[in-house]
């Protein structure tokens, strides 16, 4: 008799990077779900688009590196990336928005670099800020939460404005978009207004964050919450970056409540949240070691906070992930855990 | 008495699978028609036979003894007579075959004369280390280490505490659970022995909180004693050494050093069996307890197995139910799969997995790391497994030992989490091989460079002589005309002479000194290297007789001394590896 003989361990207790990917998808699930309920159709366009881009620049690639399409495209990576890019696109955004976004995500922030696993970057935020600062016009084609004072499109509308950009008769895009509740208050801050004025002004702000993202934020969260309950992510990094967001908010706050919105507005409005749960917790392009992702986080939380209230852009989540991305490996060269039986 | 217990780092709770192997008590395996004995069973040199083919042993007589202070007997599990002395395979993860002694049982199992030594507490410990060192006892845990040297505390160290190890992590194994079950007091009874051997004031027996029976057993037979029976709380790899020793109390093993040195030895519960049988009762090492279990058996249990029986007539007795997807020996964790089931148990067998195909993890394709820290959440040793695994792909062996390689235990954690389904410690493996192997390349390089060396100083000495040669004849036809001359010709050519000697022994002294730094290498890499130095003798040798005829050839008698000086020093060197330390 001659034996298989491979090398220990014998059995594994793991859950497979497909499953893993797999359950970050489940987690994201409900808040997509109700933001599309809250914002129309064009967000699961929006989110069908990427899916289909990321699935069939995914193969391409895997085609032309000769790799085993079949097993990386079951490996559920593309969809997260697909679903994090739909969720970050504005919802009426033209249907070659979120297709360039994803192509670029795939092609160039993950499989230029050797695919799954080697990209310094997220790649999703990648294909993102690439279109926000190529298309900065269509990029503000946020549509107005239902439940504001505006118009809405069906199902056929939304469609035909995805891919024709043709509007029904006499309604003007301005009708159905509005901007963000960060990007509002930070065009009222310049004109000198108070946070409070801004907020009671404007229909777009709810009781603590926007109007409507509020609640798909909650979603998130709760999402969130289970990732964490199902072990798929560590407490560290959401923890991290939501509370260095709030505490320097707080602290801003507290100096003075007319310029800066509070800590609770911060962590609510945005992709805070998102960001926190599902795009800094990326392992590949995050930091590994456990100290290194509270470092990790905490960068996040605060480069968010500082370019949301002094840079150029509204949110800027999906800038403070890069740039720590850039940071990671350091963080993690400094942060090893010192190594049983070795003194300091 | 309550022990505060510490908790090592990562680790985990894999699935246990011991009930299957522990629903029936121990009984004794078959007497086999054939027992094949290996040389090599333990760490350190292998024994050397003392039986010649077609001689009669009986059982327990000594049919190898130890060679060197590293090494172990081996004794006749049974009585029978020797019927080859040869290679066969043995258990190893790589499949080898090993010089082994073959007995063909005659059935009469008869015993040598067995002398048991009275009152052990009136016994010298180096009389009991020097009774145990020929019963044959090493580790009986897995790693198989002499038992006696880790009885013989350097001097001047005091040994606090001895702890014997009836943690039993793995999965599946129970082996020492029924031992404790059902001969806690030979355990006991070996406890004492070890700690008066070892002069320990504390004796802690510690065992996982997932084997309760144990626990009562042990702490009924621990009655009326001072011996410490402690649960540990169940999680994998407790049982490793370093591991319990911390979890006990709180001492953190350097990790370039040994546990005698922070006053702690650690036994395994079986070894410490062993040892009463060996001093009360005069037996050696000829059986122990082995684990059969797995899918691919009708009925697991724990068997006392004589050393040498084949595996697969081990399993047979178990009933085979299923084809083996593979067979293991030691746990799912750190056990290694046989390339064939017909190799002897050992004294470091401690269980045999026949496993069906829903005992193993199917091979299911590896992902790339996707950095998620899993690993090094789990690893025991707080490494970073994934980043030791990007460098051991890479083959970058120094960055890899920045990495503190050589401090992973192969306990498997890392692998076991990934969720890549990498298989991580067979990285490190690979590693740690290719370290040891460009350490012996290192080594044969130096070996060649001196040697070109030598051959270049002896070209120009070569060239020198002649050319003295020529002088002086020179200088003879030239005669008293020239005089003055030639003597100060001659002084000129003998100076050249002594320069080219003095550098012929400078390189000498640095080839010493290499040698000298050499012998830092532990056992493993001493004999790899020792093996290497052999090989290159007996090259330089050959290569020697094809120079030979040029090199002696216009030599004078003072050069030939010379050399042959030099060779015996040369010899001296390689013959000297340094003594083993008492501790090792
Ligand atoms: S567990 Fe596997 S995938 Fe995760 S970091 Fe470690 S090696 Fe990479
Ligand atoms: S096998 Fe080595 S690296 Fe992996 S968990 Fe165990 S000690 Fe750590």
């Amino acid at each position: 008799m001659s034996l298989f003989a491979p090398s220990s361990p014998h059995y594994h207790g793991m859950t497979p990077v497909s499953i893993v990917m797999l359950r970050v998808v489940l987690a994201l699930i409900p808040g997509a779900a109700l933001y599309s309920w809250l914002f129309g159709w064009g967000v699961i366009f929006n989110i069908g688009l990427c899916i289909a881009t990321a699935y069939i620049s995914e193969a391409l690639m895997l085609a032309l590196r000769q790799r085993p399409i079949a097993i990386f495209l079951s490996d559920n990576s593309a969809l997260v990336t697909a679903l994090l890019i739909g969720l970050a696109l504005p919802p009426l955004a033209p249907w070659w928005l979120p297709v360039l976004g994803t192509a670029f995500a795939m092609v160039f922030a993950k499989h230029i670099y050797g695919g799954l696993g080697f990209n310094p970057f997220n790649p999703a935020m990648i294909g993102y800020v690439v279109v926000l600062v190529s298309f900065p016009r269509e990029m503000t084609s946020w549509a107005a939460p239902l439940t504001a004072d505006h118009q809405t499109l069906n199902f056929t509308q939304t469609l035909a404005l995805v891919f024709s950009g043709a509007l029904p008769h006499g309604l003007h895009i301005d009708a159905l978009t509005a901007a963000t509740p960060l990007d509002t208050l930070k065009t009222q801050l310049h004109l000198n207004h108070s946070v409070d004025q801004i907020m009671s002004a404007s229909p777009i702000f709810g009781a603590i964050g926007g109007k409507g993202w509020e609640w798909v934020n909650l979603a998130f969260l709760g999402g969130g919450l289970w990732l964490m309950y199902k072990k798929i992510i560590s407490w560290h990094v959401p923890v991290a970056t939501l509370g260095s967001l709030a505490l320097i908010a707080l602290v801003f706050f507290i100096i003075d409540p007319k310029l800066y919105a509070s800590p609770l507005f911060h962590v609510a409005s945005g992709a805070a949240i998102l960001g926190a749960f599902f795009i800094a917790t990326d392992p590949v392009s995050g930091a590994a070691t456990l100290k290194g992702r509270l470092i990790f986080g905490t960068g996040v939380g605060l480069l968010t906070y500082i370019i949301r209230t002094w840079g150029g852009y509204p949110d800027a989540v999906a800038f403070a992930v890069l740039l720590m991305n850039m940071a990671a490996p350091t963080i993690d060269h400094y942060t090893q855990p010192r190594v049983f039986g070795h003194q300091e | 008495m309550m022990r505060k217990l510490f908790k090592f780092p990562g680790g985990l709770h894999p699935p246990q699978h011991k009930e299957e192997s522990t629903k029936q008590s121990l009984r004794a395996a078959i007497l086999p028609k054939r027992l094949v004995l290996p040389l090599h069973q333990h760490i350190g040199e292998a024994a050397k036979p003392i039986v010649t083919i077609g001689e009669r042993v009986l059982k327990g007589q000594m049919i190898a003894k130890a060679d060197g202070y590293v090494s172990a007997p081996v004794h006749a599990p049974t009585s029978g007579i020797i019927h080859a002395i040869d290679i066969f395979p043995i258990p190893h993860p790589s499949g080898l075959s090993a010089p082994c002694i073959v007995i063909d049982s005659d059935g009469l199992d008869e015993w040598c004369q067995r002398v048991p030594q009275a009152e052990y507490q009136y016994t010298p410990p180096s009389h009991l280390r020097n009774l145990i060192r020929n019963a044959g006892i090493v580790g009986l845990g897995g790693a198989g280490f002499p038992t006696f040297i880790k009885l013989n505390p350097t001097p001047g160290k005091v040994i606090d505490t001895l702890i014997i190890n009836g943690v039993e992590c793995e999965p599946y194994i129970t082996c020492d659970d029924m031992l404790m079950r059902e001969r806690a007091d030979e355990i006991i009874s070996g406890a004492q022995i070890m700690r008066h051997a070892l002069h320990a004031d504390h004796v802690i027996i510690a065992i996982e909180d997932n084997k309760p029976q144990a626990l009562e057993a042990m702490k009924i037979a621990t009655r009326g004693t001072d011996i410490e029976v402690i649960a540990v709380p169940t999680k994998y790899p407790q049982g490793g050494e370093k591991q319990l020793i911390w979890v006990l109390t709180g001492k953190e093993c350097p990790s370039d050093g040994l546990p005698f040195q922070i006053g702690i030895v650690v036994h395994n519960v079986a070894t410490a069996a062993a040892v009463h049988r060996a001093i009360n009762l005069g037996e050696p090492l000829i059986s122990r307890i082995v684990t059969v279990t797995g899918s691919a058996t009708q009925q697991p249990a724990n068997l006392e197995v004589l050393l040498g029986t084949p595996v697969n007539e081990l399993i047979e007795q178990c009933g085979w139910k299923d084809n083996p997807d593979r067979i293991i020996v030691g746990g799912p964790m750190m056990g290694f799969a046989l390339h064939t089931p017909s190799v002897p148990v050992v004294k470091t067998t401690n269980c045999v997995i026949a496993a069906a195909q829903k005992d193993v993890s199917p091979p299911s394709p590896v992902m790339p790391c996707i950095r998620c820290g899993e690993c090094a959440a789990a690893c025991p040793v707080s490494l970073l497994p994934q980043q030791m695994y990007w460098h051991a792909r890479a083959k970058e062996f120094d960055k890899i030992q920045d990495y503190k390689l050589f401090d992973c235990i192969e306990c498997g954690c890392c692998a076991y989490v990934c969720p890549s389904n990498i298989p991580l410690v067979h990285y490190y493996r690979f590693a740690k091989t290719e370290i040891w192997a460009q350490e012996r390349e290192k080594e044969k390089a130096n070996l060649a460079r001196q040697r070109h060396e030598a051959r270049l100083a002896r070209i120009e000495r070569e060239k020198q002589e002649r050319e003295a040669r020529a002088a002086q004849k020179k200088a003879a036809a030239a005669e008293g005309k020239a005089s003055a001359i030639a003597a100060e010709r001659q002084a000129e050519v003998q100076a050249a002479i002594e320069r080219a000697k003095s550098r012929r022994d400078q390189q000498r002294g640095k080839a010493e000194q290499m040698w000298q730094q050499g012998g830092r290498y532990n056992n493993e890499k001493e004999k790899q290297a020792e093996i290497q130095a052999a090989l290159n003798r007996a090259k330089e040798k050959k290569e020697l007789q094809f120079t030979a005829p040029k090199n002696i050839e216009n030599l004078t008698p003072a050069q030939l001394q010379q050399i042959e000086e030099a060779e015996a020093r040369r010899r001296r060197l390689a013959q000297a590896t340094p003594p083993p330390t008492n501790n090792e």
